[in-house]
């Protein structure tokens, strides 16, 4: 069973350079092409005023190197990153602008902290690349389970099995799971490879 | 089910000078309760009866939207535009009786931001005076900067430095002073929101500056309501109520169909709330379209036109009304 | 006089009923024989006396027990309600149009004084009498939103108006049918409906949102919405989906007219005067079918509704297991003749 594709599911664009001097980019493994390939639409200088920070994955650190970026931060995780994202955020001026790249739950937990500093997502430029692993909250007890792959899943907290939807929460960086056989729960569906 | 608003029979309770152009106009509620609550930004449409004539213009409400007891507009004396001006500044006077719109807001603050910078010239300040009430009460972080062309034609300068000391920043024009748009919108921080009410020519500085800065377009607020504009009269036909009519030199086409008994819906008659869009079934001729509301797009196809500010020339045009 | 309000409970033993005269002025949501998703929206202007419109806010036989089933859930999940930071003007805006609302309507049951900005409201069926400062949170034991709203029946969202568009930044929901505030706070209008299948492909929801922002004070709207609940449960929200869900397996010929209830939402948009958001309560109204169809003309019209509703829209609220034994049930009581116009019995 898969749930058909809605509106409140995010939709991802290609990386475009935006007007302004200050731009910040956030990327993980595949991400990091997404930069590459962005840069040759960029014009003259523009990474002057460039900051990129990867988490890696693949080997595409020497090809941020090449952009000359202002600053070229690589942290080895999303949780080691958000202190110093935080910071930077609180200091920043309008006119910065944000990129995110890579996967999924790295462009909707980035989104996450961008829009508490108070950017709006729409200003905001993203491009999915790599897994379509999804981060899902689990409506019944509020937990978060990352990486999910399989359609439906169980919840890593309170254990009940939940249909993935397609709805999506900005706020909570995450999809929705909801219990699939609450009416009977002796009905147990196939559990099939869904967000590889 | 057609939009619009409820009206409110008011009467005048005071004309005041404030100087050589603007008159501030105060009004009551005839019953004696009190008006509607507003929010900063918001306009009301005056009726003005003259003869046989009835205009509709929009003003900015600038009180308190926390004092409801009356309402006041300031308006700006304008010799060469339509009438409407001269009609408020000649012929409104103490307990008139007249007729105006419930309140209306197209420049609402947006709430979220962590700070509110605004940017007014000349009469533009008139949004500004109802907003920085309101965020005052609150506590809200806002700074104001005012360009006027002297100090004598300064609206409510004074009021406003006496009322917020340093968030008021004045620039006048006699004495050379130019506010440093570059620097003012590099250095603000993050979740700024940038309004801006004033000449058309202000607001397109502001807004080419502030995108090409990297403003992002959500950030930044403007009013500007299009004064319908004087032209030669034009013949139009209106296919569905069946009737063909003129619009006079001094009339907008939206006035010359409500003079024919058609009332298409409106909020504010100067070409930005989109409520009085109107199809062209077919034409002969150019379209001067004056409104902020439809895509270039519209513009260039000849299927929309906004009557409340747009006019015509040319042979023949059939709207859908 | 004033309303004699019922104790009962929308949990455990379930003692929910409504008088004959609460049966009479539900409101049925079907003027014809079919229904398809539609916008419908209409002024939402006083109604006649002995209705529902009676009162632009209603309050009837339930409030009080409602009042007491809110606070319940509101005491398990506190994320019920929530309001994000900048919808506190927004929230004082809500409470002045219910204090003055529901104070005009059952001026027995509820007084509202105000001196400037010194307020007293007092509740009676509540038991409550509070002097406050509008505006200064301080002076009330929740913020503005959560205090009325623990005091009005039906569920309110709060939408903040920004670049043509309304988000949903701030709500209290408490019985609601299937969607969660929690998940839902700050999405703006299309994404929160994005689950309502079929309306999309219309533009049902482009036309409903440029109508929706151009709301204007003083001239509130409404439209009617519908699903269906196996017992008289406000709270079905998805949160508890699995402890509420096994109902839906519970249904036989047997008990169909205890069980089964029809689930009516009126829900009216309201501008807020300081804040320029708008305000949607969604009011909630359920009988049971052995109340319903004590009025033949709904008895009839139900069953053809239910018997021709697209697969879709069931699945969608949720009909799917149970419909088969409904629709039996309800043709008992239809016998082909013609239903009046109009939503009211005949």
């Amino acid at each position: 069973m898969t749930a058909k594709t809605i509106i409140s599911r995010p939709v991802y664009g290609t990386l475009s350079p935006q007007p302004g001097k200050h731009h910040l980019f956030i990327a993980d493994a595949e991400g990091a092409l997404a930069i590459t390939d962005m840069a040759g639409k960029a014009p003259p200088g523009f990474f002057d005023g460039a900051e990129i920070v990867f988490i890696p994955g693949g080997k595409h650190i020497a090809a941020l190197e090449a952009l000359k970026p202002m600053q070229l931060h690589i942290a080895p995780s999303f949780a080691s990153l958000l202190p110093r994202l935080k910071q930077m955020l609180t200091n920043a001026h309008m006119g910065l602008r944000l990129y995110l790249a890579g996967t999924e739950g790295l462009i909707g937990q980035a989104m996450q902290v961008a829009l508490e500093a108070g950017i709006d997502h729409t200003s905001i430029e993203t491009e999915h690349r790599g897994s379509l692993a999804r981060r899902m909250q689990c409506v019944h007890c509020k937990g978060i389970t990352e990486n999910v792959t399989t359609q439906p899943a169980t919840c890593s907290h309170c254990g009940l099995l939940l249909l993935v939807r397609d709805h999506y929460s900005r706020r909570l960086a995450a999809f929705q799971g909801v219990c699939i056989n609450a009416e009977d729960r002796s009905e147990s569906p196939p559990i099939e490879e869904a967000f590889p | 089910m057609s939009t619009g608003t409820t009206k409110l029979d008011v009467v005048v309770s005071d004309v005041v000078p404030v100087n050589d152009l603007v008159t501030r106009f105060h009004f009551r509620r005839r019953d004696g309760e009190l008006l509607p609550t507003f929010s900063g930004g918001a306009h009301v449409v005056v009726e003005m009866r003259d003869g046989d004539r009835t205009r509709l213009n929009p003003y900015s409400l600038m009180g308190s939207p926390l004092d409801t007891r009356e309402y006041t507009i300031s308006i700006r004396r304008d010799d060469v535009g339509r009438g409407g001006s001269l009609f408020m500044h000649r012929q409104v006077k103490p307990g008139l009786e007249m007729v105006i719109s419930y309140p209306v807001n197209l420049f609402s603050l947006d709430l979220r931001a962590k700070k509110h910078l605004m940017l007014a010239g000349g009469i533009g300040i008139t949004p500004f005076m109802a907003q920085t009430s309101q965020l005052a009460a609150a506590g809200g972080n806002f700074e104001l900067h005012y360009t006027c062309r002297t100090a004598s034609l300064g609206t409510y300068a004074d009021v406003l430095q006496q009322r917020y000391g340093n968030r008021v920043r004045l620039y006048h024009d006699d004495r050379e002073e130019r506010i440093d748009l570059e620097r003012l919108l590099s250095s603000q921080p993050l979740g700024t929101h940038l309004y801006v009410c004033g000449p058309a020519g202000m607001i397109n500085w502001v807004r080419d500056r502030a995108a090409s800065l990297g403003w992002p377009p959500e950030t930044v607020h403007f009013e500007h309501f299009a004064a319908p504009q004087p032209g030669a009269p034009f013949d139009v036909t209106l296919a569905v109520s069946d009737k063909t009519i003129r619009v006079g030199e001094q009339q907008s086409l939206l006035e010359a169909i409500e003079a024919a008994g058609v009332d298409p819906p409106y909020l504010c008659r100067g070409g930005v709330c989109g409520q009085c869009e109107t199809n062209v079934i077919s034409f002969d001729g150019k379209f001067i379209h004056n409104d902020h509301w439809l895509s270039e797009e519209d513009h260039r196809s000849g299927c929309k036109i906004m009557p409340c500010v747009s006019r015509f020339e040319g042979k023949s045009l059939v709207l859908e009304r | 006089m004033g309303i004699t309000f019922r104790k009962e409970t929308f949990r455990d033993d379930f003692t929910f009923k409504n008088s004959p005269e609460h049966i009479r002025r539900f409101p049925f949501p079907f003027n014809e024989d079919a229904y398809m998703y539609a916008v419908n929206i209409e002024p939402h202007v006083v109604g006649p006396k002995g209705s529902v419109l009676e009162n632009l806010i209603d309050v009837d036989e339930h409030y009080v027990a409602e009042m007491q089933d809110r606070a319940l859930v509101l005491a398990e999940d506190p994320l019920r309600c929530q309001s994000l930071p900048h919808m506190t003007l927004a929230g004082w805006d809500l409470l002045e149009l219910l204090m003055e609302q529901q104070a005009l309507g059952y001026p027995e049951h509820f007084t509202l004084e105000r001196d400037g900005d010194r307020w007293r409201w007092i509740n009676r069926p509540l038991g409550i009498d509070d002097t406050f400062i509008f505006g200064d949170t301080s002076t009330l034991p929740y913020g503005p939103m959560e205090y009325i709203t623990r005091q009005s029946q039906g569920d309110f969202c709060i939408l903040d108006q920004r670049d043509g568009n309304l988000w949903m930044d701030a709500g209290m929901v408490t019985t609601q049918a299937d969607w969660s505030l929690d998940f839902d706070i700050g999405m703006n209008f299309f994404e929160w409906h994005a689950p309502v299948p079929l309306a999309h492909e219309k533009g049902i929801f482009t036309r409903a949102l440029k109508f929706l922002t151009n709301i204007q004070q003083g001239k509130p709207a409404r439209r009617l919405n519908w699903t269906m609940t196996i017992n008289p449960r406000l709270d079905t929200s998805p949160e508890n989906y699995h402890k509420w869900g096994p109902d839906r397996a519970t249904v036989t010929p047997e008990n169909v007219g205890d069980k089964v209830h029809l689930r009516v939402e009126l829900q009216s948009f309201w501008r807020l005067p300081r804040s320029n958001a708008i305000v949607f309560p969604i009011r909630c109204y359920l009988i049971k079918m052995d109340e319903l169809v004590t009025q033949p003309k709904w008895a009839r019209r139900l069953h053809r509704v239910i018997r021709d509703l697209p697969e879709e829209l069931a699945t969608y609220k949720g009909l799917t297991r149970y419909r088969p034994t409904l629709v039996e049930w309800l043709s008992k009581l239809d016998d082909g003749s013609p239903t009046s116009p109009g939503f009211g019995p005949d």
